[in-house]
This record gives structure tokens, sequence and C-alpha cells, in this order.
């Protein structure tokens, strides 16, 4: 049997499909535009399972269009990320709108968690529309900031007043590759914040997007003084978190 | 309802417009979130009525009241004492506060970071829409956390009626004479807005009636220990909201008639959801009339409510006053010594208040803790921290949710109740 998980999240879909041992077999991925669920549609068409979990804050619209189970992104996460990893109890995930930290116990049940879903700052939208305002691309953004010689303090992290604060850096002169790290060093800060408050030590998880920027996985390595593990797909971790979540259902139920 | 009452309102000075958009989105929520459960209590159809008539007979009524001599007072704290209310003649009812009216008007008199409770109190006034409040013949302030006392400061120029009680804030001797002080001058002022001289008979009545509709929201209360749950958390609730502003008697009777309903369910097993549905305590700051958006998340999301530790709930409602006193002295003695015990977030310190969610918790088998803070509310965000660390100490797991009445953050919330939800079945 195949098993499916989606994740549909505000700005990208997900789809994992595994198999009966838990290895994946095929994953897509689309950005979620105006109609997520013709978007999820056209994915399920392109891929074979038999059975699929939805997750992602567009999980209810999915259950009502194609009654499937459901299950939250925090719980997608932690699975996956245990799945992969099970000698660390500590994940981040920081999307591209929303960001969390998790931590389990030792059997992977979630002992507690915390999540910034209120505003842009602190996700991967914030560090998107400031690499657009210094002119880099998402992708170098994190290697461009490494670059950085000298340390710059970026003090709101409010996306609307962080982007005043970076336009008037500009206008003293200050070179684009140090503000980009003082912009990454707020992420960083408030990242740190969350994990802080979940749990004090151990080997972290790091999954969604912002984990394959090398910087931000630096400096919070430096910051937190704790191991930082990426797994291989760090944006489709929700989406077989699902798939694993699917599957375990069904084996329960034969 | 029916459209009898227009004139009644109109007479009232009501908005009209206003208030017909106000009573078409409380019929309509409360239809949607009240309406669609399933395996009620039998008993609850009082409530429906009491509530599809809640600006309507209950008005008539008061204003009957009003007519036949007596006053009405109204309050927005469970430290205002309905025994000397009625002790004196008069009725006391409890003015929600639970939905945003006349947002715009409201922030020209208070900063946007004010508490929803607070802006609702004044939206209410402002767009005329609440009949309860311009039917009051006294409304009654209280000097509880910051928010609320500068509140009152402006409420006052809207209000011509208004009279502020002062409260301590430490539960000590002196603490405790301030309250003293306080009730003996709200009595006495009572006593001029009515012409009635108190008695002891007529306070020692007074508390009888009080303590027995108390003594039944205990009954209901202990009855949610039973799992299946016999009753939902919305609907006890809504017995706690509906507590404030009810006739005593009649409302004493109706949650004793649903509690022997209650106990034969218990009796045959049967609940509102099924035996091991995920069991939470909500803990935290008032859900007042038709505040009903957590309850209806958590309910919707596959668990159930087993207590509230609130005050609108077990903390306003949490023990009776001893009726044994012969003079008023000893009654007002009494009464002081009960509310002294309400372990409301504006004492410090105020550890009877951990104590008491470890209780509950522990006494309603709850699975999980939700604390539930209104944005911008100091005192109560401030202690589910601490709240948070002595719950996890005993291994509960506890969340902290932070909101307000406005719709805008139900995906987020959602998503946070449901992965609670998902981490303690
Ligand atoms: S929370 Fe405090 S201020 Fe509010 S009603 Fe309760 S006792 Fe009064
Ligand atoms: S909810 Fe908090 S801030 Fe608002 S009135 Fe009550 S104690 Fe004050």
């Amino acid at each position: 049997m195949l098993f499916g998980g989606i994740d549909i999240g505000s700005r990208s879909i997900e789809l994992v499909v595994i198999d009966e041992n838990g290895e994946q077999v095929q994953s897509l991925k689309a950005d979620t535009g105006f109609d997520p669920m013709s978007e999820a549609d056209k994915m399920i068409e392109s891929t074979r399972f038999d059975q699929i979990m939805a997750t992602g804050y567009g999980r209810n619209l999915f259950e009502v269009s194609f009654d499937a189970p459901t299950v939250t992104e925090i719980k997608a996460h932690a699975t996956a990320a245990f799945h992969l990893h099970n000698d660390s109890y500590t994940i981040l995930d920081i999307g591209g709108q929303d960001s969390k930290a998790i931590a389990l116990y030792e059997t992977g049940k979630i002992k507690k968690f915390e999540m910034n879903d209120r505003c842009a700052a602190g996700t991967g939208k914030f560090l998107e529309i400031m690499a657009k305002n210094l002119g880099f691309s998402i992708e170098d953004f994190g290697d461009q900031a490494l670059l950085a010689e000298k340390e710059i303090n970026i003090s709101s992290m409010c996306t609307v007043f962080a982007e005043s604060e970076v336009t008037s850096l500009i206008g003293r002169g200050e070179s684009p590759r140090e503000i980009a790290k003082g912009l990454h060093d707020s992420v960083v800060r408030r990242a740190a914040g969350m994990i802080n408050r979940v749990s004090s030590g151990g080997k972290i998880v790091f999954t969604g997007g912002v984990a394959k920027n090398s910087c931000m996985v630096k400096m919070l390595e430096k910051r937190l003084e704790r191991e930082i593990v990426i797994p291989e797909n760090p944006q489709f971790m929700g989406a077989l978190g699902a798939a694993l979540l699917c599957r375990a259902a069904n084996t329960e139920k034969s | 309802m029916s459209t009898d009452y227009r004139q009644m309102w109109a007479d009232m000075g009501l908005d009209l417009e206003a208030h017909d958009a106000l009573l078409g989105v409380l019929g309509q929520g409360y239809g949607d979130i009240y309406m669609a459960q399933k395996n009620r209590p039998e008993g609850m159809a009082y409530f429906d009525f009491v509530m599809s008539e809640v600006h309507g007979l209950r008005i008539q009524e008061l204003l009957d009241e009003k007519k036949a001599g007596r006053k009405i007072i109204g309050s927005y704290c469970v430290f205002v004492p309905e025994e000397i209310a009625l002790a004196a003649n008069a009725t006391l009812v409890g003015l929600c506060s639970g939905a945003d009216f006349a947002m715009e008007e409201v922030e020209k008199l208070l900063p946007r970071n004010t508490c929803a409770l607070i802006k609702s109190a004044f939206g209410f006034k402002l767009g005329k829409v609440c009949p309860y409040l311009e039917s009051a013949d006294m409304i009654v302030g209280e000097n509880t956390c910051d928010g609320k006392k500068k509140a009152y400061e402006s409420l006052g120029s809207l209000i011509e009626n208004l009279y502020v009680m002062d409260l301590p804030q430490v539960k000590s001797a002196q603490g405790r004479e301030l309250l003293k002080a306080e009730y003996i001058r709200f009595k006495e002022a009572v006593e001029n807005l009515t012409g009635v001289t108190i008695t002891a008979e007529s306070l020692s009545a007074a508390i009888e009636t009080v303590n027995a509709k108390r003594k039944a929201m205990h009954r209901l209360a202990l009855l949610r220990k039973a799992d299946p749950a016999p009753i939902s958390g919305l609907d006890a609730l809504l017995a706690n909201q509906v507590f404030f502003y009810d006739n005593p008697a009649r409302f004493t009777a109706s949650v004793n008639k649903i509690c022997d309903e209650v106990e034969q369910r218990i009796a045959a097993q049967e609940g509102v959801f099924a035996g091991k549905t995920p069991r939470i305590l909500i803990s935290g700051c008032p859900q007042a009339v038709p505040n009903w958006k957590l309850p209806m998340i958590v309910e919707g999301s596959g668990a159930v409510i087993v207590g509230e530790e609130s005050c609108v709930g077990e903390r306003g409602t949490r023990n009776l006053t001893d009726n044994s006193g012969k003079t008023i002295d000893e009654m007002i003695e009494a009464l002081v010594d009960r509310y002294f015990q309400v372990d409301c977030a504006i004492f410090t310190p105020n550890k009877e208040r951990i104590d008491h969610i470890k209780e509950m918790a522990k006494l309603y088998k709850a699975d999980g803790v939700i604390h539930y803070g209104l944005q911008f509310c100091q005192p109560y965000l401030m202690e589910a921290i601490p709240v948070e660390k002595a719950l996890e100490d005993i291994g509960l797991p506890c969340l902290r949710i932070e909101t307000d009445y406005s719709m805008e953050d139900m995906g987020q919330l959602k998503t946070r109740v449901e992965a609670f939800i998902e981490q303690i079945s």
C-alpha cells in the first residue's frame, strides 16, 4: 500500500508518498496560488497512493473537499523529524508564514510547543522581503550574510519597522551584507527564544524552507550552543509527517 | 424574539438599528454554536429560552420590577456582593462585555491596547445596545486591574450613576479591613438608592438565595467529573454566564433540574461526547456572553471542557457565605470572609489561584489545561507563566493562549488547540 501526506501551506503545497516501510517513493511541490484545492487536485492526479492525510493551514479545506483525515502541522513535523532523527527531541520549524518550536519526550510524543503565527516577523517571509529590499536572491541571502565583516544590530523584529530601519541603514552607507547579517540575527534571536521556552539541551532538528539558509543554521548553532541537524528535504517534513501518520493510522486499523 | 419589544427598547433609548444588528449576530452565533451541539441535556432548553429572550422577556421583567419600586444595579465584577443588593430590595445584574461593539467610538476613549472586556463595556454603552445597562439605576465599577480602574474614570463621563468600589490588592489584615469598609459603604449607597434599610432578616434571606444559586453551580460542576462528560463545556459555560443576570430563584431551580437530569445520564453512562474524550480545564480571564470562541474551538476539535477556573466559572462561584450570623455585623463579616477568598489575578501574591487550578485539574480529571488570556490583560497574562510552570512541574500539559473577541485568529487558534489535543490524547 502507498500512503500520501499533503501539507497545504499558505504559500506552497507539498505532497509526499511513502510505501509500507516508510520509504519515500515520490515528492512534489507547487505554489498554493489562489485556489489551493484545485492545485491540490492537480497534484493528487499526478501521483498514486491508496490513502492520504492532510496537514497545514489548508487541511480543513482539504478534509471537506477530499474526505481525508487531518493532523496539525505541529504533530506532522514532530513525527517526521523523530522518524528521521530519533535521537533528537527538539524541533525548530521556520516556514514561509509561521515558525514553531517543539519539544518531544524520548518516546517521540509531544511534550510542549510554541508557535509564532500572528505576523511575518521571524518567518521565511520576513527574510524574503528583506532579501528583496537588499537586492539579494533568497537562495544566496544566507551565504552573502555570512560574508559580513562586522556586526550590525537591527532592533526591530516587526517587518514594517525593520524595512524602514534597513532603508536608513542603506542610506547611511552600510554594506548590504552586513545589514543582511543583522537581519538574520534578528530572526535567530526570535527562534532561539522560542526554542529556549520549550527545551534547554540536546540536538535540534531544523525543518522548513529556512533550514536551507546556511547563515541561519550557523548563527543558531552559535547562539544556542547546540548541534543542529537538517533533514535532506526540510520543506517536505510536514508532508512526510502526514504520510507517516497516515501509514500508522492504517496499521493500527488492521 | 417577538417584535413587541421594539417599543420597549426605543423607550429605553437604545439605538434600534445597531441593536437589531447585535441581536442578529447573537442569534446567529447562538444557533451555530449552541443549537448545533448533539446530545444536550433536555434541561438546557431553559437556557435556550433565556438566551432567546435575553433582551426581551428578562428586560420586561426588570422593567416590571422597576415599576413596582425595585432598583436595578449593574456590575462588572464578581466582587460586587449580590447579597447586599438583594437585601435592600434591588436586583443585581452582571453586565456582559463579551463582544466588540462600536470599536471606532471606543478607541476615541480608550487606547488600542486595552483588553477586549473593557473595550466591550464601553462599546455597549457608546453603541446604546445594552438594555441592562440602560435600565440600571446604579452601575458599580471596581478598582481591580489598572485597565478597569482608569477606564471607570472615563466611563464616569458616559454614565451618571456610576459608583466605584475600591478593592484591596493584598490578602492582608489591612486588605480585609478595606474590603469590609467598602462593603459597608456599598450597603449604605444601596440603601440610599432604594430607600430600604437592610435588616438582619433581609440580609440573611439574601445570603440564603445567593448561596442556593452557588450551591446549584457547585453541584453542576461536580457532576462534570464523570466520563463520558454528561454536559458540554459550552453548556456549562452558558449556565455560568446566565448566572449573572437571571432571576436567582428561577435560575437555581433550573440548574438543579439540569443536575437531576445529568445525574440520570451519568447513571446510564450517557454523555455528550464519547467516553475517553480528551478533557480540558480552562483557566484565566472571564468569558462573558457572547464570548464562546474558545470552547467552540475546543469542543469542535475533539475535546471536552470539564471546568472553568474563571470568574465566569468556579473562581466566581466557589465558597458559600456562612449564614449563621445573627446580626448585620456578623453577616457582613461572613460576606467579607467569603469574597476575600476570590483569587483574582489582581491580587499579589496570588498563590491560591495556582493551588486551585491544580486542585480543579485533578478533581475533574483534566488531561491538560488551556490558559485563556485576553490580549493586553496584564494580570492574567503575567500569571499564565507561573501557572504553566506549576502545571508542568506536576506533569500536566498547559497551553497558553492569548486572544481577543475578533475572529481573525480563528485559524491559528484552531491549529494550536488541535495540536494541544493531539499532545494530550
Ligand atoms: S477577573 Fe478579577 S476583576 Fe475580573 S471579574 Fe474576576 S475578580 Fe473581578
Ligand atoms: S480581563 Fe484582565 S485587563 Fe481585562 S478587565 Fe479583566 S483583569 Fe482587567
